[in-house]
């Protein structure tokens, strides 16, 4: 089992799980936060809620489930031997990341054009529940959003490694752990969408 | 475990998985439409812990993995269920 | 250190195979002993910069009103003091430090899984030492919060909060990383033979520790965050004017803060584990019930963090049960008691230092867990909450418990690291001082805690003087008794004499390697085992 400089694909690939964990802890506490006020102020989460937009937050869940069904698809093709397909996936990967960062800039920006965002004068006058509401609506997504960009300049990293050979069909394990923080960032989403953008009753 | 004998993921299924993924998407949207109270919330998380169910165990690969793979995804997830329940028993019955 | 990078050949073992010059052969080693002695310096150098300020602490406290700082020095004192010895000391201490530098041999591994991370998390612990000394000096002034950065006030002060949040965040991260990379080692690297239950109950503390650091520091990682993000942005989720409740942060903070304890104590008693066999001769009484109860402290540990909250305002329903699972985490760790003495119970005991400070951690954790119970006990902590009798609880377990095993790993390792042994009897003599020292200090405060004196008060009623001064002189014993023990056991590792691979005869793999253990541990061939790690018989110890 130990050796000299081995590799170890189950040791890597357990490693990455395991750091994981410690991302679905990290956003855990939000979500423990969101759970106790959705329970404290359910009327004002619902009216508050009313004022995201379903068709930026559904676009972008879409966006983000395309982007993991593209950096799952790269792993066969790496390990198929059809390199460049693997290329353009993880190409078409990042973009989708690209135009999810996007879509929440265009997102934020009319919020904050309309005074929403945290320590603002609008907010202050809102509701309490309303408040809170904006306060996890913006660290939420901007955590996730910080998280969006880690992993698209992880993939970046691992098309590098790809185009040098250094990760190859016999040796694919960062192409594996990278698509598995992709997964986590995609995984969070599927639980923020209906939690901001679908209290609607 | 040589890495070679790892099981390879065909396109085919990844592409179902993610048909399935859009129309569990479009069913979260279209529930959320209807008026069912306290319930709403659960629905949707339920479909989410679907649509999350298929992610994990099919694009992460978590169906193929051995069995301390998944044992120590549970107890991350039990954890942080207890975590939210414990501080439940604050929030409810102040 | 540098007289022995300088040496060059195999009697300096790992020291004389540096893969780059001088200090670069330090910090850009993936080497876990490398990486092992990096962190026991810097926390060592910061445990004698919280003695330093716990000792200014004293001195202020040894008459009431102003002694030697004012008001705001104080507070800032005292929060330091706790966030240094906290984070900087005892969560790292045992498993950055011994951890890395033992636990792979111990399994027969060459190093650990991930050797570049282990670096790197040393560079993430060293940064966030940085940023808490920058905490110190930069514009608003140290924090003045408790290591505890309550809301509101941690949200309103002007002090450097925000600093020291990031600090904590960095440190937070470091230990994450250090986890992750031993629950991954420990699963893979064992070598042929090491099944799991020849593991030495040492690497199985650090197992259970690690799935700790894993789980439950990405909670802290959110909470400072958050203080962050509402000193910064002004999102305010912790803040009643926004609809926010303090009480959250609170609850966030000890969802990790209280398994903390945990990740401090269980390395600690797994150091006392792997000693009480070794100076007794004869295997670990209840081998498997210590692995169980290690793994059910960890779990355990996790249920019960708002016993720090009874007096909060939160539930009476959350009070009630609080208290009650918090008296379930005291059956795992009596446990470990009663197999520690099962284990000495007629074994030939050898009254060498680690034995002494094991023996003593056996004794002070006791009482401070008894202590524990009081506190637990919703109904009588609302009597002593935020009073001495805490202050004395916790340092009796942390300092009593994790010092006393950090100074016993100290005594029992770092002669297999360096390969020289310190002078015995002078080490004999600085733990009776350190045991006297402590004993006076943190029962006064015990007893002044129940007589009413709050803890983080910069002023006490005249009444509280006599024990307040008892318990300052007790701290100048204390740091003679530390100074005389660093002082021996660092002229001990630098000029003391050879000690040999095998000087207490322990039968674990680390002890059949040379002293120092060379850089990939073991030689050509992977060891092959085929002893349990108590097995003295087998080892040929016997």
């Amino acid at each position: 089992m130990s050796g000299h400089i081995h590799k170890d694909y189950t040791g890597a690939k357990f490693g990455m799980w395991l750091f994981l964990f410690t991302e679905v802890l990290l956003f855990g506490g939000l979500f423990i936060l969101y759970s106790v006020y959705l329970a404290r102020y359910p009327k004002e989460f619902i009216s508050a809620g009313k004022e995201l937009n379903v068709w930026f937050g559904g676009g972008n869940t879409l966006v983000l489930l395309t982007s993991s069904l593209f950096v799952a698809v790269s792993i066969t093709a790496l390990r198929r031997g059809a390199k460049r397909l693997c290329l353009g996936l993880l190409g078409a990967t990042i973009a989708c990341a690209a135009i999810f960062m996007l879509n929440k800039f265009f997102e934020w920006s009319a919020k904050i054009h309309h005074g929403i965002y945290p320590g603002s004068e609008h907010l202050k006058e809102m509701k309490h529940g309303e408040i809170v509401f904006f306060n996890l609506y913006y660290l939420t997504t901007g955590l996730h959003g910080i998280h969006v960009v880690i992993g698209a300049l992880v993939l970046t990293w691992a098309m590098f490694l790809i185009k040098r050979d250094r990760v190859n069909a016999n040796d694919w394990v960062i192409l594996e752990n990278a698509g598995l923080y992709w997964h986590l960032v995609d995984l969070i989403w599927i639980f923020i969408f209906p939690l901001y953008y679908l209290i609607l009753h | 475990m040589s890495e070679q004998d790892v099981h390879i993921v065909p396109y085919k299924t990844f592409l179902m998985i993610w048909v399935a993924l859009l129309i569990l998407t479009g069913t979260t949207v279209a529930v959320a439409q209807f008026h069912f109270g306290a319930w709403n919330i659960w629905v949707a998380l339920g479909i989410a812990i679907l649509k999350s169910g298929l992610v994990v165990a099919v694009f992460m690969h978590m169906k193929y993995e051995n069995r301390l793979f998944r044992l120590a995804l549970f107890s991350a997830l039990a954890i942080l269920a207890i975590f939210i329940g414990l501080t439940f028993v604050d929030v409810l019955y102040r | 250190m540098s007289d022995l990078t300088a040496t060059a050949g195999s009697d300096r073992g790992f020291f004389g195979e540096a893969k780059y010059p001088g200090i670069f052969g330090w910090i850009f080693s993936t080497d876990h002993k490398r990486i092992g002695l990096l962190y026991f310096w810097c926390i060592v150098t910061f445990f004698c910069v919280g003695v330093l300020l716990g000792l200014l602490i004293r001195l202020e406290l040894f008459a009431p009103g102003e002694t030697i700082m004012g008001p705001q020095t104080y507070n800032a004192t005292f929060t330091l003091h706790g966030v240094i010895m906290i984070f900087l000391f005892i969560i790292p201490g045992i498993p950055a430090a011994f951890g890395n530098l033992i636990m792979p041999i111990q399994i027969g591994a060459r190093d650990v899984a991930f050797p570049k991370l282990n670096l790197f998390s040393w560079y993430l612990y060293v940064s966030g030492a940085l940023m808490a000394v920058i905490s110190l000096f930069a514009g608003g002034g140290p924090p003045d919060t408790g290591w505890t950065f309550y809301v509101p006030f941690s949200a309103q002060t002007s002090t450097n909060v925000s600093l020291a949040a990031i600090a904590v965040f960095l440190l937070g991260f470091s230990s994450i990383l250090t986890g992750l990379n031993f629950v991954t080692t420990i699963h893979r690297l064992r070598t042929t033979g090491m099944t799991w239950m020849r593991i030495p109950l040492f690497t199985w503390s650090l197992y259970a520790t690690a799935w700790i650091q894993i789980l439950a520091t990405p909670v802290i990682g959110i909470t400072v965050a958050l203080l962050f993000a509402e000193r910064v942005l002004g999102a305010g989720l912790f803040d009643p004017t926004q609809g926010g409740d303090p009480i959250m942060f609170q609850h966030l903070f000890w969802i990790y803060s209280h398994p903390a304890v945990y990740i401090m104590v269980l390395p600690g008693m797994g150091v006392v584990s792997d000693i009480i066999p070794v100076f007794s001769r004869k295997p670990a009484f209840g081998y498997k019930a210590i692995v169980v109860s290690s793994i059910a402290i960890a779990f355990a540990g996790s249920l019960v963090w708002a016993h720090h909250m009874y007096t909060s305002g939160m539930s009476d329903l959350a009070v009630l049960i609080f208290s009650f699972l918090t008296f379930t985490v005291a059956i795992p760790s009596a446990i470990k008691v009663f197999n520690w003495l099962a284990t000495m119970y007629e074994g030939s005991i050898l009254l060498d230092p680690p034995l002494l400070f094991a023996l003593s951690f056996i004794l002070l954790f006791t009482i401070g867990g008894l202590t524990g119970l009081v506190l637990g006990a919703a109904a009588t902590d609302i009597h002593v909450h935020d009073t001495y009798f805490v202050v004395g609880h916790f340092h009796f377990v942390m300092f009593g418990g994790t010092g006393m095993a950090f100074f016993a790993a100290m005594h029992y390792w770092l002669p297999k690291i360096y390969g020289r042994m310190y002078d015995k009897t002078v080490a004999t003599v600085s733990w009776g001082v350190i045991f006297i020292g402590f004993c006076i200090l943190y029962i006064s405060m015990m007893v002044v805690g129940i007589e009413g004196m709050p803890r983080r008060y910069y002023d006490y009623v005249p009444e509280f003087t006599g024990l307040n001064q008892l318990a300052t002189v007790g701290s100048w014993i204390l740091a003679i008794g530390l100074i005389l023990m660093f002082v021996n056991i660092f002229r001990g590792i630098f000029n003391g004499d050879p000690a040999g691979a095998n000087p207490w005869g322990g039968a674990s793999l680390e002890w059949e390697v040379p002293s120092p253990p060379p850089t990939e541990n073991f030689g050509e061939d992977d060891p092959v085992v085929t002893h349990g790690p108590y097995d003295f018989k087998n080892a040929g110890i016997l």
